[in-house]
């Protein structure tokens, strides 16, 4: 099973990677651009029997740092 | 009496031996080293040291991977029985990111490495790492950081602060941190993470000795208990 973790930054926090690549979007003439986060997405292929109790530990134990951020699970779609 | 240290060495750290040195200069007795994928540690350890550096990489988040090793969990179990933990720069990240201290530790504000001598106000002397200092004093010690912007939720800050937890402050705004926060204690004063390196100003050739009280407070303290 292939899944994929979302990881963002918990609105409220200071994005300073989003903020310069903003400035950059900017600098390149796209207007009307009200904010860019930055966040990582991670590709985990896992035994079909991986519970979703499973990956929600994966993700809270390491993927994310649940002070500062956010994560979503997306199960994709087998090739 | 020895003082028995520890140093921790993950792959990446590359301010193990300074800060063994400074434990050895100051204390006159030779750090343990100690290697990450050990499960245990020296048996009557006085202090731990999480060194600076860029362990794993700094791949998933700086600290992160660390956090999780083998040996953290021996470091967590040493930090809950009250033994001492100074993380230094990476080590603070990887003290955080452990939950030995609250908070996390971001990318600079202005997205650029910062390395100089950064001036810091101490903002306790209450504590076994700081007690040489003088509350309110100003000493100078170098930072070297890409992720030095310390961030918690606003309950978490007016904790820090109503505690008398905030160790030290920067003076110049280095990186974007919350309230300035360079160093915090944990709510029982024996763990202490700052993003500056005291382990590199013990010395008046390596530009300053700022930092040398640190160790000497350590020393004295656990020394004399």
């Amino acid at each position: 099973m292939k899944v994929r973790v979302h990881v963002s930054l918990k609105p409220g926090v200071l994005d300073p990677q989003g903020r310069a690549v903003h400035h950059a979007l900017e600098g390149l003439g796209f207007a009307g651009i009200e904010d860019v986060r930055i966040g990582r997405e991670i590709d985990l292929e896992v035994a079909d029997e991986t519970t979703d109790a499973a990956l929600d530990e994966m993700c809270r134990k390491l993927l994310a740092n649940m002070v500062i951020e956010n994560y979503r699970i997306e199960k994709l779609e087998a090739a | 009496m020895a003082f028995r240290a520890a140093v921790i060495t993950f792959p990446g750290s590359n301010c193990d031996r300074d800060m063994a040195v400074a434990l050895e200069k100051v204390s006159g007795s030779a750090a343990l080293r100690v290697w990450h994928g050990d499960s245990d540690l020296p048996s009557g350890l006085d202090f731990i040291a999480v060194p600076g550096g860029f362990s794993y990489g700094d791949y998933l988040r700086c600290g992160a991977i660390a956090s999780r090793s083998p040996i953290m969990r021996a470091v967590v179990a040493a930090a809950n029985r009250g033994v001492p933990v100074l993380g230094v720069c990476n080590g603070f990240q990887v003290l955080t990111e452990a939950g030995l201290l609250p908070g996390a530790l971001m990318r600079n504000a202005q997205l650029t490495f910062t390395c100089r001598a950064a001036p810091l106000r101490v903002e306790t002397s209450q504590s076994l790492f700081t007690a040489g200092y003088e509350a309110g004093q100003t000493i100078s010690l170098p930072v070297a950081h890409h992720d030095g912007n310390y961030f918690a939720d606003a309950e978490t800050l007016a904790r820090l602060e109503g505690e008398g937890r905030v160790a030290f402050r920067y003076l110049d705004a280095c990186n974007g941190s919350q309230h300035d926060i360079a160093g915090i204690l944990n709510d029982s004063g024996t763990v202490l993470g700052m993003m500056p390196h005291p382990e590199r100003a013990i010395e008046p050739e390596l530009g300053g000795t700022d930092g040398r009280a640190l160790f000497e407070s350590a020393v004295n303290a656990l020394v004399a208990a």
